[in-house]
């Protein structure tokens, strides 16, 4: 095990990759020269050279669809978007291509595709880069949705997504670039697919993904010592989603709130609620609830945007009232 | 049989000093074909028995083949909606495109594409793809693929001159020149996007002049001679596979039909004149009369080539309608990729 921080155990997933498969290349906007705006690429130029490092003009549609056909063509890239917000520029080629490929082809066509880049907001960004659009890809078939809350997860995840032979939307968090966590070394793969328990606990199930992991913990760290004990589980995945773990976990707890950094409406904690009503609702005590941004766009200034986002005093208070200890 | 594996030889020279002359007879017969091919999906639509859109190719035969007849069999071919002629010409069969009009299992694509999605990757038909212009970063995607495993495929982008006002447009031609892609645009100007005439959409209605904005060149083609078609085609490819760059061919033609099957051919955004002048200079007939002149056609010749393409559509329109739908359970395969598929 080293301690890494999330941003080079992403670096050392992209490296080991490109080592193992002369079919992989990493292009998007910076990601070469600059070594990464956010500096995940950092060395990968040196080491494998322009033509599988490749830093495009700002024109997201134009790389991502190339990155696409090139995909087509049985290659593996991995396409970086500075951050989310700017792929909205490209989710043409995302959502109208890439997703659809290989039903309209009928089989024929697929697209092992990563597209990858920080989602979410950081810190007083403003409106138009402060964004978690999770939901948005997770509505659409033929996208899998991959969002790591730790190093080692960053790390095992970005490998199984470059090997996926899926397109497979991999958003990072903003905020968690230079989170440290323990990462095995060489070969570590998380698959795709798997929620993990990152707190145990036997009261109520905090289901959280992302950057909203850290606050979960934070509010089960206090809440334990109010006498409630609460299990935290990172969905790793968004799609496909880990129903079997969701609800191992509330046939335990028969409690459940669910955090998100996304806004409320058609958000991914609605889909859990979906799951949970349908599938196990004689196992519930109380009505799920959620936690997630205000459902208004970011403010800029630093109390407002405190005041939008989800946080682990709030995910402690909706855990005391799903427990009637509020 | 449009399909070529090498180079091009430019004249066999067999009974003619005219260069392709070995070859009127295969254009002439696959521009038949996709003109009786569109002709009997027009009727398959009007009864119901193809759905959704259907954009016939009608008057633009001698584009698709006089481009395609000169690629390598391992290069790749993309286009928008109005993509049956370029199916055709790039060798899928009658069968499994018509049986795709139909929605049947047979068809190229299963049944789950359509008219505007044909696909056949064996072939390096890499589909049709019905978002104006998304398709056009796609080619340039191919061509990056070439360029990447120094194969010296070509990347063949169709698209119609609407698209070239997109963002795609700019963003994949700016790219390409950029990197010297070998990539080969085709606008294939019939004059129309839907019901908007050139001068309605675009500041320069010259567009090939937008070539020079992305260090490529741009040339105007009378698409209505198969033969200068094929010379652009040829000069184009000749330059990619040297990896000299892209080029943009703005290909002058026109569509006798409608944007769609559901949009008159004439009557609303141009007038019946236009059409009929236009129909003056019918790129099959034109192909016939340098045919005839040259000594290489006669009446009883071209009946033949019309009763063998007759009863190429003939068949696979029976073979479509007697073609099974997909199994019920094909509405849930081919979203993601078999569980353990390698690679």
């Amino acid at each position: 095990m080293a301690v890494l921080t999330y941003r080079d155990a992403l670096n050392e997933a992209l490296r080991e990759e490109m080592q193992r498969d002369g079919d992989v290349y990493l292009m998007g906007e910076e990601v070469a020269e600059y070594n990464g705006a956010y500096k995940v690429s950092r060395g990968l130029l040196e080491e494998f050279g322009p033509m599988r490092v490749v830093d495009t003009p700002i024109a997201e549609l134009g790389f991502a669809g190339i990155g696409v056909g090139s995909a087509m063509t049985g290659l593996r890239p991995v396409i970086e978007m500075m951050t989310w917000n700017f792929a909205l520029l490209a989710i043409d080629q995302i959502v109208n291509v890439a997703a659809k490929i290989r039903y309209m082809s009928g089989g024929q066509i697929g697209c092992p595709i990563v597209f990858r880049g920080p989602g979410g907001a950081a810190l007083q960004l403003g409106a138009q880069h402060s964004q978690a659009f999770e939901s948005w890809y997770a509505h659409i078939p033929g996208l899998k949705v991959v969002m790591p809350a730790t190093p080692a997860d960053a790390k095992g995840l970005l490998k199984s997504a470059i090997r996926d032979n899926d397109p497979v939307v991999f958003i990072e968090g903003e905020m968690l670039y230079n989170l440290k966590g323990d990462v095995p070394e060489g070969e570590h793969l998380v698959p795709i697919g798997v929620a993990d328990v990152k707190r145990a606990g036997q009261d109520v199930t905090i289901v959280c993904h992302s950057k909203t992991v850290a606050p979960a913990l934070n509010a089960a760290k206090a809440l334990s010592e109010e006498g409630i004990d609460a299990e935290v589980l990172d969905l790793r995945t968004i799609r496909p989603l880990d129903e079997e773990a969701i609800l191992r976990s509330v046939a335990k707890t028969h409690r459940v709130v669910v955090a998100e950094e996304g806004w409320y409406f058609a958000g991914v904690g609605a889909q859990i609620v979906d799951l949970v009503q349908r599938e196990a609702f004689d196992d519930l005590d109380a009505p799920v609830l959620r936690v997630h941004q205000a459902d208004v766009p970011m403010p800029y200034n630093k109390y407002l945007e405190k005041a939008a986002k989800a946080d682990a005093t709030k995910i402690a208070a909706a855990v005391r009232r799903v427990c009637y200890k509020d | 049989m449009a399909v070529s594996t090498s180079n091009a030889p430019k004249a066999r020279r067999r009974g003619t000093d005219a260069p392709y002359a070995d070859q009127y007879q295969d254009w002439l017969r696959m521009m038949l074909l996709i003109r009786r091919f569109e002709e009997r999906a027009g009727e398959a639509y009007s009864i119901g028995q193809i759905g959704g859109f259907c954009h016939l190719y009608i008057g633009q035969e001698a584009v698709a083949v006089g481009l395609i007849s000169a690629l390598r069999s391992d290069d790749y071919v993309i286009s928008a909606y109005r993509e049956h002629g370029q199916a055709l010409a790039r060798g899928m069969t009658s069968r499994s495109i018509m049986a795709e009009l139909y929605g049947k299992a047979t068809g190229c694509s299963g049944g789950k594409g359509g008219s505007m999605h044909l696909f056949d990757l064996e072939k390096g038909f890499m589909g049709g793809h019905g978002i104006v212009g998304g398709q056009i970063p796609l080619g340039a995607g191919f061509a990056w693929a070439a360029k990447y495993r120094k194969t010296e495929q070509v990347s063949l982008t169709f698209f119609g001159e609407a698209a070239a006002n997109i963002g795609a447009f700019h963003e994949a031609l700016n790219i390409a020149g950029l990197w010297k892609l070998p990539a080969i645009f085709v606008i294939e100007n019939n004059g129309y996007g839907m019901g908007t005439a050139v001068k309605r959409s675009a500041a320069i209605t010259d567009l090939h002049l937008r070539a020079a904005s992305y260090g490529m060149p741009g040339v105007e083609v009378d698409g209505q001679d198969i033969v200068a078609v094929r010379e652009a085609a040829e000069t184009a490819y000749a330059r990619a596979r040297a990896g000299e760059g892209p080029t943009l061919l703005d290909i002058r033609t026109f569509r006798y039909v409608g944007h769609s099957m559901s949009d008159a051919a004439s009557g609303t955004y141009r007038s019946k004149e236009e059409l009929d002048a236009s129909r003056q200079r019918d790129p099959i007939a034109l192909l016939e009369a340098r045919m005839r002149d040259a000594g290489l056609l006669d009446d009883a010749g071209l009946a033949e080539l019309e009763a063998s393409v007759a009863a190429e559509v003939a068949d696979a329109a029976t073979f479509a309608e007697e073609s099974p739908e997909p199994d019920a359970s094909a509405l849930f395969t081919d979203v993601l990729a078999p569980h353990g598929e390698d690679t």
